[in-house]
């Protein structure tokens, strides 16, 4: 009895143990790849600098859609810019939805930097993005005709990416 | 006389028992003490004072005032976020263990204590 | 300079351990009476040397000696006295070094009071204190040098976290070590008794103070660290489930546990086992804690600086003192047969255990189940205060109840409960509660019996607190001032956390400078926003004024934001004005990219009740320390 007992105890101490060790090396850094799979909200955006509304069930139209959250006040979209102008010559959809911005500042940034987007979302308050499971700008991704999410990128393109969704999209 | 104390007692309790039909916390505070800054250490979003804090608490509102209730809300949440936005983990596959385990070695310890009792009781009798 | 002194102290201390571990092993085989003088010397030699680094380390904060990485890291030149002392242990490297001096001055002053108790016991106590010792030491040396050098010699220091800047928080980590760490002496004794065949009834009355002792620091430090939450980090909580707060609650449960039982070992000489179990655990606990706040395992609002390699140093230790505890305790644990009667402080006790042991394992579960889901399965969740409040409360009720009675009840066999008295003070306590619900229009019935339950744990102890003040017949029945007290201080501590957690009113509001809100019974207005200029820091001190509904001023707050220079960081200051029942706590953030601002307003009943009942159960523990029975 006492031997079954110690027996039990080792094994479970050293599986806690284990586990422990392998909880070490798991990355702290949140991601939200829970999302990835799942269809995007069907929604209507406000169309910038127009009165008019756009429903999210309009990208059906496209074979891919990549949806870009962007604002004049964020460092690193400035960084990733000329990574979606270079997708945008490649013909890729991108929807731009800028966020908790105004509207000013962001005509001013497309100005200096130029406009990749085909379509561009405004989301002031940032609630529309929350639909999207975003938290922290730049973030982007990419939906296919069925709306289903199937890449999520958290932080600013980079020439990988780019390459990345290029191979996705061409594949089909 | 005693009968008489102890159903006065147990009417006591069981008023108090069915008073209980509403809840009278503020919806919106409630929730938004449920929920995880994700992008905060170890913080709610009450406690929060992030930029992401701000834009859950008015979508919390939204959601609110659109009539969604609470349960609805941290659905729809979870399925844009994860679980890991949900301080209160919904009972479902993955946190079975997590609800029931505190009770087995609740239950566990019961036994160990009756066993230290029933010895005594065998005792008695020799 | 002070740098290298600090290194050959430290190596200096380290030699001496090893030096003790050996002379130790040798008198053991030794036929004496008690150890010699020489290990007594040597063991005061390692205190002082120990005392020394620490002493080095202090005064290279104080004279702001920045050619040391640690001082450089986390002083400042211009910072105020009482942070530059703080600031030692208010970062991994600092609070690693006064770790092991707790563990130094346990260790002599452990041995120092029990020579001539039996010397195999005290020897093998001293060895195993000292393997702690030499493997934190070694931890200290490989991964974490408080007296590392940085060369070229930066000008000024980077400045201690601000939000660490707290007098609360200066006292808190030096309370809570002697808590925690401290219990690494009955850890050390446990396994020696085992080893050394000792008398559990010896046991218990030569481990019973330093349980105490850990026991009284440990809820202090839990406490100031709670205050520190409530009035520092301004989101208007006192406790918030969070895994380090986690941490130093699970060695409680144990402490608590264990100086209950160990009362069982010492007066009716039973459940020595069970002892050497919970002082194994107390500290065992204590590291796992460690471990799991500075291996960055888990994500938390304290983050020492993370670094792998240390949580790994930690497991690696934490498995051997585990695996060895484990080793020892099958080894050399004698058979046991013990039995107590259903009425008795014995199964009383017993019952405390039972419950300490569930929460305990309930706060481990929540703490670490997020960690194997996602080793497991690689999913995320998160744990937060709903799964605790839901979990434990219910288990409080009971444990009132038992509470209130297991003072009163005598050693094998006790007299059967009056149920006319319980019956009554029930009676009482449910009217008193009704009162409450009528008059605040509550409807939470786990609040409502947790009240009844806490009442009646209050009365039963002022009851019993009043016949015991009244006459000296009560000598008979055992009953011990200090546990009422101290039970009586858990009652309010618990019927006031209710109240505060139905009673508090909380509104968060967006709001721009000279706008007015409409709340429930309240308007709000946040008439002004000036900025200073501080000494290290600039603050935005905005003008809330809080009225009634007839516009009647209830508070003016002034709630701040500070932007500190160096290291640069917003803190949210909160502004409370407190009295003995309520108080009004605002805080203020600003809301990036517009010109409204977030403002939290509480009406928090009772805080400073809370407070003081806490107070009460460390009273009650101070009662028994300087008692005559002890």
């Amino acid at each position: 009895m006492r031997k079954i007992i110690l027996s039990l105890t080792i094994v479970l101490i050293s599986l806690i143990i284990l586990i422990l060790f392998l909880g070490l090396k798991t990355k702290k850094i949140y991601d939200t790849k829970d999302i990835i799979g799942k269809p995007i909200s069907k929604l209507e955006l406000k169309i910038l600098n127009e009165n008019n509304n756009f429903n999210t069930a309009d990208l059906r139209k496209n074979n891919f859609t990549l949806i870009n959250f962007w604002a004049s006040w964020c460092a690193p979209c400035k960084k990733e810019h000329k990574h979606l102008i270079s997708l945008k010559k490649k013909n890729i959809k991108i929807l731009g939805i800028n966020f908790k911005d105004k509207t000013s500042n962001a005509n001013e940034f497309l100005k200096k930097l130029g406009n990749p987007y085909y379509l561009i979302a405004s989301d002031q308050e940032g609630k529309t993005s929350v639909s999207f499971g975003v938290y922290g700008i730049p973030e982007t991704i990419l939906v296919n005709k069925d709306l289903i999410i199937v890449k999520k990128y958290i932080g600013p393109l980079d020439k990988n990416d780019v390459n990345k969704i290029l191979e996705i999209v061409n594949k089909k | 006389m005693k009968n008489f104390k102890q159903l006065f007692i147990s009417l006591i309790f069981f008023g108090i028992l069915f008073s209980n039909l509403f809840a009278n916390d503020n919806l919106q505070n409630k929730i938004y003490k449920n929920l995880r800054c994700i992008v905060c250490q170890g913080q709610s979003i009450a406690d929060s004072n992030s930029d992401f804090a701000n834009t859950i608490k008015s979508v919390v509102n939204d959601k609110v005032n659109e009539g969604m209730n609470e349960k609805q809300i941290y659905n729809f949440l979870s399925q844009k976020y994860g679980d890991w936005i949900l301080y209160n983990p919904p009972l479902k596959g993955n946190s079975y263990l997590l609800w029931i385990l505190p009770y087995v070695f609740f239950i566990i310890g019961a036994i160990v204590l009756f066993f230290l009792l029933k010895k005594t009781l065998k005792h008695k009798r020799y | 300079m002070l740098s290298e002194l600090g290194n050959l102290s430290v190596l200096i201390s380290i030699i001496l351990s090893f030096f003790l571990i050996f002379f130790s092993l040798r008198e053991l085989k030794l036929n004496l009476i008690k150890p010699t003088s020489k290990i007594i010397n040597l063991s005061r030699l390692q205190l002082s040397f120990t005392i020394m680094s620490f002493i080095i380390l202090l005064l290279g904060y104080l004279f702001s000696d920045f050619s040391i990485i640690n001082v450089y890291e986390n002083s400042h030149s211009t910072k105020p006295l009482l942070y530059k002392v703080s600031g030692v242990w208010g970062n991994h490297e600092g609070s690693l070094l006064l770790w092991i001096n707790v563990l130094v001055i346990f260790s002599y002053l452990f041995f120092k009071k029990n020579i001539g108790v039996n010397k195999k016991f005290q020897l093998l106590t001293l060895i195993f204190q000292n393997i702690l010792i030499l493997g934190f030491f070694i931890f200290l040396v490989t991964t974490s040098n408080p007296f590392s050098k940085i060369f070229p010699v930066p000008q000024e220091g980077l400045g201690l976290n601000p939000i660490l800047q707290d007098p609360a928080l200066a006292i808190h980590p030096p309370l809570l070590y002697l808590g925690f760490v401290g219990s690494s002496i009955y850890f050390s004794a446990a396994l020696a008794s085992l080893i050394s065949k000792f008398d559990g009834k010896n046991f218990a009355t030569v481990s019973k103070p330093w349980v105490l002792i850990s026991w009284l620091f440990q809820t202090l430090g839990i406490l100031v660290g709670s205050i520190w939450a409530y009035y520092e980090l301004g989101w208007g909580g006192y406790w918030f489930w969070d895994p380090v707060e986690n941490s130093s609650l699970i060695p409680w449960f144990l402490m608590t546990a264990l100086f209950h039982s160990i009362l069982v070992l010492e007066k009716r000489d039973g459940i020595y086992l069970w002892v050497i179990i919970l002082s194994i655990l107390t500290f065992t606990m204590s590291v796992t804690g460690t471990f799991l706040v500075r291996s960055g395992i888990l994500n938390s609002v304290h983050t020492f600086a993370n670094d792998p390699s240390r949580g790994m140093f930690i497991l690696t230790f934490l498995s051997i003192m585990i695996f060895s505890s484990v080793y020892i305790f099958y080894k050399f644990s004698p058979t046991e047969e013990r039995s107590f009667k259903f009425f008795s402080k014995e199964f009383f006790i017993l019952t405390n255990n039972w419950f300490m042991i569930f929460f305990l394992i309930t706060v481990l579960i929540g703490t670490i189940y997020p960690i194997f889901l996602e080793v497991l399965t690689s999913q995320k969740i998160s744990i937060g205060p709903p799964y605790y409040n839901t979990v434990l409360a219910p288990f409080l009720i009971p444990l009132l109840f038992i509470m209130a009675y297991g003072p009163k009840t005598s050693w094998i066999i006790s007299k059967p409960f009056k149920i006319k008295k319980i019956l009554f003070t029930l009676l009482i306590s449910s009217l008193i509660t009704f009162f409450i619900i009528f008059l605040i229009d509550q409807k939470n019935y786990l609040i409502n019996i947790l009240l009844i339950s806490s009442l009646y744990l209050i009365l039963q102890s002022l009851f019993d607190l009043f016949k015991n003040l009244d006459n000296k017949k009560q000598k008979k029945t055992f009953v011990n001032k200090s546990s009422l007290v101290s039970h009586l201080g858990f009652g309010l501590f618990i019927f006031f956390i209710s109240l505060n957690s139905i009673m508090s009113i909380e509104y968060d509001l967006n709001i721009k400078v000279g706008e007015k809100k409409q709340l429930n019974e309240f308007e709000i207005s946040l008439d002004d926003l000036k900025v200073y200029d501080d000494k290290n820091f600039k603050k935005f001190v905005g003008d809330v004024t809080i009225l009634d509904n007839k516009n009647n001023i209830i508070e003016k707050l002034k709630p701040e934001i500070r932007i500190y220079n160096s290291p640069e960081t917003i803190t949210y200051e909160a502004s409370i004005k407190s009295n003995i029942f309520s108080d009004t706590y605002v805080t203020m953030s600003n809301i990036s990219r517009s010109e409204f601002y977030n403002i939290k307003f509480h009406k928090k009943p009772f805080m400073n009740l809370i407070w003081l009942s806490t107070i009460l159960i460390v009273f009650g523990g101070f009662l028994r320390a300087i008692g005559r029975k002890f």
